[in-house]
């Protein structure tokens, strides 16, 4: 998947974003902005930190370009009980502006945030089960 | 090709197969998810040498230094003699030395044992009696040369083992102990960084052991403890806590009461809350929280909120059986 994004000097956006130490560095802070959030943390109630983590930080190196497995089916049955619980589009967006929010904070040109926020957004149709 | 030993059984790992790989090509029933190291559903232990380090990308600091890795993502350069997280070593017995009330409810309870036995303070143990009931308790001391394991039981209302623990159990008996397990003690390492410790009640236990080792080990840094209780009963070893604040300049000790008793020296409000309002930010501390389920998960997401990083923060939430029916666990 990352061949879309290689560019003339063939940095993909992973590596122009700092690759795993990028992805390290963002998802504590994305995390944290996240379960702050009153509009969706409810979602995040009863869940293990240390798994969800890692799930974010699986998330984020997808956002970021970076190798992944993602599998819109696995994401459609991941978040099924979430959509019962009525997560719809408006937290899907909340979570995308925490993902922005996270890389201006990291001083990423908007340029990268706006490809990150394209491959982010390209799930929200599993992960709302749409 | 490596030898992958589980129990009594040999598999043979073929180039490039990782771990569960080739467990699920011999159709040997292991958890997984989602076989590239996030999910950490495939978590296993290394019995003999350490895993490979990038099998361990995610993992807790405890848990790597115990040998843990995910089966997804280990590629093996030996031979490797693995086990499930919850299958249980073989159980030594030791002799009942010690008992002695610490509160009305609290007894200590201190075991001797035949070395070698290796763990570290504030990781726990499952205690079984002859007939095969078995409660899990946290060790409260350090691996010293008196070969002692240390706990502190609270009689449970209608606990079972608590209660003949209290009542029956007396010097001299043995009881069955599983090797140590749990992620929730200290490491050395980052001697300078601050440390806060909240617990309840017999939270104490783990939190007093991981005190005794971060200062054997020479932390530098300032140690905070907060132990909560609703009632005086429920606090204990308060002259201890208090000697160790005059021995150790970087320790701090917060006795706190959360219902209608009023103590001199004791603090009015709930532990977690107390040490949460304490500081401004969290970050860079490391967190260690003991004792009742909610107010341990409740305080970890406040505590990452505030600054913490999530591995930075040590957590054992003390699940009260529910049944007296309960099989040994693993």
């Amino acid at each position: 998947m990352s061949d879309t994004q290689e560019t003339a000097n063939s940095q993909t956006l992973y590596e122009k974003l700092g690759g795993e130490a990028a992805v390290n560095a963002a998802v504590d802070i994305f995390y944290r902005k996240v379960l702050s959030d009153h509009r969706i943390n409810r979602f995040f109630d009863n869940s293990d930190m240390e798994k969800q983590a890692a799930k974010q930080k699986a998330f984020l190196t997808m956002a970021f370009g970076g190798p992944n497995n993602y599998s819109g089916t696995d994401m459609r049955t991941a978040h099924a009980h979430l959509v019962k619980m009525g997560l719809n589009s408006s937290h899907f967006d909340a979570v995308m502006e925490h993902l922005g929010a996270t890389l201006i904070e990291l001083n990423v040109p908007q340029e990268l945030i706006a490809q990150a926020a394209a491959i982010a957004e390209s799930t929200r149709n599993d992960i709302l089960g749409k | 090709m490596q030898r992958i030993t589980m129990g009594d059984a040999i598999f043979l790992c073929q180039p490039d197969e990782t771990v569960l790989q080739t467990l699920l090509r011999e159709n040997i029933p292991v958890p997984f998810g989602c076989q590239q190291g996030a999910c950490q559903a495939c978590l296993m232990r290394s019995l003999d040498n350490p895993p490979p380090e990038s099998a361990q990308l995610g993992l807790k600091d405890t848990l790597q230094k115990q040998n843990y890795f995910l089966a997804c993502i280990c590629h093996p350069e030996q031979d490797m003699n693995i086990a499930l997280p919850n299958q249980q070593g073989a159980m030594m017995v030791a002799d009942v030395v010690k008992k002695q009330l610490l509160t009305p409810d609290i007894i200590q309870l201190v075991l001797k044992y035949q070395p070698p036995f290796n763990f570290f303070a504030g990781q726990f143990v499952n205690l079984q009696r002859p007939d095969g009931l078995m409660r899990s308790y946290s060790i409260a001391n350090i691996q010293l040369a008196q070969n002692s394991l240390e706990f502190h039981i609270r009689r449970l209302p209608n606990g079972q083992f608590s209660s003949w623990v209290h009542d029956e159990l007396v010097l001299g008996d043995q009881l069955s102990v599983t090797p140590a397990q749990g992620a929730c003690h200290y490491l050395p390492g980052r001697a300078e960084q601050a440390l806060m410790l909240v617990g309840t009640g017999s939270g104490l236990a783990p939190l007093y052991g991981i005190i005794t080792d971060a200062l054997a080990q020479g932390h530098s840094g300032p140690i905070h403890l907060y132990h909560g209780s609703r009632d005086l009963n429920g606090l204990y070893l308060i002259d201890e806590m208090r000697e160790l604040t005059d021995k150790f300049d970087n320790f701090h000790y917060t006795p706190c009461l959360s219902g209608l008793d009023i103590a001199p020296d004791h603090v009015k409000g709930r532990a977690n809350d107390l040490a949460l309002a304490s500081v401004a930010s969290l970050k860079g501390w490391r967190i260690f929280l003991c004792g009742h389920p909610e107010m341990v998960n409740q305080t970890k997401r406040m505590a990452f909120i505030k600054g913490a990083s999530i591995g930075d923060i040590y957590v054992d939430a003390f699940h009260v059986e529910q049944s007296f029916l309960t099989l040994p666990k693993g």
